[in-house]
C-alpha cells in the first residue's frame, strides 16, 4: 500500500472547506456575474437553479460517492477509482481523463493566479492606481503582463514581476501539496476560506456604500443592482430569454465550472473519507458554500461597482464583460476611480488570489493521487515529476501567449469538450454500471439528510440526457471554428494545433503512468486473492 | 431596478444564504458529525 492510501482528511469541516476552496475560484466573482449580465440578469437564475437541481447535485453526490467507494478498496485516483467501478483496465483508462484534465488546467490556471498576485501588488505599490480611469492605458499594463503583443513576449526581461509571481505561484502551490492532504490542502483552505470571506465583505460593504456617480446621477446603486438582476434584458421579452439555448448552456457551463465538477477533484477528495462518512450533507454543504460566493458575493460586488464608474452602455458590450476582461481590465478601471480604490484593489485582487490557489491545489492532488498509488512513487518524487511536468505546460502557455491562443486553446479542450463528456461519463456510471440499488446504498452510507429515491431517477435519466443535450448544443456552435484553427499555415502548426499536440503528447505520458499503474494493480489483486 | 429585479435579487440571495444556513445548522446539530478525526488505522480497504 502506498503512503498516499494512507492519508485523511483531519475533520468535517475540514474537507468541507477543502471542497469550497476547490469550487470557489475566479468563476464565482467573475465569470458568473458577466453570464448573468448577458442571459437574462435576474432571469439567468431560473435555468441555474435547474441546473443546480437536475445537475449540479445529482452529480456531486455521484463524484462524492464514487470517490469515497473507490477510496474504501484502496484507490485515491480517477483512473483506480474507475477500474475498481468498471472491473478492469478499460476503466483504469477512461478515468485518466480525471487525471489529465485537472493537471492540464492548472499549467494554464497558475498563470491566472499568478496575475491575481501580481495586480494586488501592483495596487499596493501604486503601478495600478497611477493608471488612472485610462481603460486604454489599463489593457496595455494587462497585455504587456501577460506578454500578449507576441510570442515570447514576457521573456524579454519586461516581464519580472509577473515572472516572479508565477514562479512564486508554482512554489506555494507545490509546497502545500508536498505537506499532503490533511497538513497542506486542509490547512490552507481552513485558515484561507475565512480569510476570502473576510475580503469580500469587505470590498462588498465598500460597494453598497458607494454614492451615486456625481457626473451621472443614474449611475448609483441601485440602477446597478438592477442592471444585474432585473429579470428581462434588453431587447428581449421573458419567454425569449428562457427559450435559448444558449441561455441554459451558459447556466449548466456556470455550475459545472463553480463547483468543479466533471474535473475528477472531487472524485479524489472524497476518497479520502471513510464508508460512514456522510457525503450527502457534506457535499450539499459544500454546494450551498459555493453558491453564497457566486450569488451573494460575486453577483453583488463586480457589476454594480462597475456600472456606477462606467456605465450600462460600456457593460452592455460583451467585450467587456467576460470573465478576464471583467476582471483585469473593467474593474482595475473601477477601483482606480474610487475613494481609497487602491486598498480596495488590493483587497479583491488578493482574494481572488486567494480563491485561486485553493483551486489549483485541488487540481494537482488528482495527479499526485495516480502517481503515488499507481507509480508507487514516494511524495517528493510525485510531487517533483508532476512540479516538472507542469512547469513544462505552464512554460508552454506562456511562451506562445500572443493573443492568449496557447491558453484559449488548453481551456477549450480541457476545460469545455472533456469536462462535458467526462461528467456525462460519471452520471452513466454511477447511474446504470453501480445501478440503481447499489448507488442509492452508497449515498446513503451514512448519510446525515435524507436521500430521496427519486435522486437515483435524476441521475439515470434526467441528469445524462440533459448533459448530452447542452453538449451538442454547445458542440454545433463551437466546434466548427475551433476544428478550423487546426491547421498549417505558410507550412507551419498554428498554435491551437501545437496546443493540440502537447495536450496528446500528455495523454499519451498518462497512458503509459496508467498502463504501469494497472499492471502494478493486477499483482496486488493477485497477491490479495492467494493471500485469501 | 424593476419591482421583479428586486424580487429576483432578494430570492437568489435569501435562498443561497438560507440553503448555506441550514446545511451549516445541520453540520453543527448532528452529534458527532463535526470534527470525525481520522487516523491511518481508520482506513480500513475492503474487498467486496
Amino acid at each position: 500500500m502506498s503512503s498516499q492510501q494512507k492519508e485523511s482528511w483531519n475533520s468535517r469541516a475540514g474537507v468541507i472547506l477543502a471542497v469550497v476552496g476547490s469550487a470557489v475560484g475566479l468563476g464565482n466573482f467573475l465569470r458568473f456575474p458577466g453570464k448573468a449580465v448577458l442571459n437574462g440578469g435576474g432571469l439567468f437564475m431560473i435555468p441555474y437553479v435547474v441546473a443546480f437541481l437536475i445537475v449540479g447535485i445529482p452529480l456531486a453526490w455521484s463524484e462524492w460517492a464514487l470517490g469515497r467507494h473507490g477510496g474504501n478498496r484502496g484507490h485515491n485516483s480517477a483512473p483506480g477509482i474507475f477500474r475498481e467501478v468498471l472491473g478492469g483496465t478499460h476503466g483504469s483508462f477512461l478515468g485518466m481523463l480525471g487525471t489529465i484534465m485537472p493537471m492540464l488546467i492548472y499549467t494554464y490556471y497558475v498563470i491566472l493566479e499568478a496575475l491575481c498576485l501580481y495586480f494586488a501588488w501592483s495596487f499596493l505599490t501604486g503601478a495600478i492606481p497611477e493608471l488612472g480611469a485610462d481603460a486604454e492605458k489599463i489593457t496595455s499594463f494587462v497585455v504587456e503582463s501577460l506578454g500578449m503583443t507576441g510570442n515570447g513576449a514576457m521573456f524579454t526581461g519586461q516581464q519580472m514581476g509577473m515572472l516572479l509571481c508565477i514562479a512564486l505561484c508554482t512554489l506555494i502551490n507545490f509546497t502545500l501539496i508536498y505537506r499532503g492532504l490533511s497538513k497542506g490542502i486542509e490547512t490552507f483552505c481552513s485558515i484561507a476560506m475565512p480569510l476570502l470571506v473576510v475580503c469580500a465583505l469587505i470590498v462588498l460593504v465598500r460597494v453598497l456604500t458607494l454614492p451615486a456617480n456625481p457626473v451621472a446621477p443614474d449611475q448609483n446603486l441601485v440602477n446597478g443592482l438592477g442592471f444585474m438582476w432585473n429579470p428581462v434584458a434588453e431587447g428581449r421579452s421573458l419567454g425569449e430569454t428562457l427559450t435559448n439555448p444558449k441561455v441554459w448552456v451558459e447556466a449548466t457551463g456556470q455550475i459545472f465550472f463553480s463547483l468543479s465538477l466533471g474535473f475528477g477533484l472531487i472524485l479524489t477528495y472524497a476518497s479520502y473519507l471513510k464508508k460512514d462518512d456522510d457525503i450527502c450533507l457534506s457535499s450539499l454543504t459544500s454546494a450551498a458554500g459555493n453558491g453564497f460566493c457566486e450569488v451573494v458575493l460575486g453577483g453583488m460586488i463586480a457589476i454594480p461597482a462597475a456600472y456606477i464608474f462606467l456605465g450600462p452602455a460600456f457593460l452592455s458590450n460583451s467585450a467587456n464583460v467576460g470573465t478576464f476582461s471583467l476582471g483585469f481590465m473593467t474593474l482595475p478601471n473601477v477601483f482606480n476611480q474610487m475613494p481609497a480604490g487602491a486598498f480596495f484593489g488590493f483587497l479583491f485582487f488578493f482574494l481572488l488570489f486567494l480563491a485561486a490557489v485553493t483551486s489549483s491545489l485541488s487540481m494537482l492532488q488528482p495527479s499526485i493521487a495516480l502517481l503515488e498509488e499507481g507509480l508507487g512513487l514516494t511524495r517528493k518524487l510525485s510531487v517533483s515529476l508532476l512540479g516538472g511536468i507542469t512547469l513544462l505546460g505552464t512554460a508552454f502557455i506562456t511562451w506562445y501567449s500572443e493573443g492568449l491562443t496557447a491558453l484559449d486553446t488548453v481551456d477549450f479542450w480541457m476545460a469545455n469538450f472533456f469536462i462535458f463528456i467526462f461528467a456525462t461519463l460519471q452520471t452513466i456510471i454511477f447511474g446504470w454500471i453501480v445501478g440503481k440499488k447499489r448507488g442509492y446504498e452508497e449515498l446513503s452510507s451514512g448519510a446525515e439528510i435524507p436521500v430521496p429515491r427519486w435522486i437515483m431517477f435524476v441521475i439515470r435519466f434526467i441528469s445524462p440526457v440533459y448533459l448530452i443535450g447542452i453538449f451538442l448544443l454547445w458542440a454545433k456552435d463551437e466546434m466548427p471554428g475551433r476544428i478550423e484553427s487546426l491547421k498549417f499555415v505558410d507550412g507551419q502548426p498554428t498554435v491551437s494545433l501545437l496546443s493540440l499536440v502537447f495536450i496528446l503528447l500528455v495523454i499519451a505520458f498518462f497512458g503509459w503512468v496508467v498502463a504501469v499503474s494497472n499492471k502494478r494493480w493486477q499483482t496486488q489483486d493477485d497477491e490479495k486473492e492467494a493471500s485469501s | 431596478m424593476t419591482a421583479g429585479g428586486w424580487i429576483m435579487m432578494c430570492l437568489a440571495i435569501g435562498g443561497m444564504t438560507g440553503l448555506l444556513a441550514w446545511c451549516v445548522w445541520k453540520v453543527i446539530s448532528t452529534p458527532g458529525s463535526t470534527e470525525h478525526l481520522h487516523s491511518p488505522a481508520d482506513i480500513d480497504p475492503e474487498d467486496d
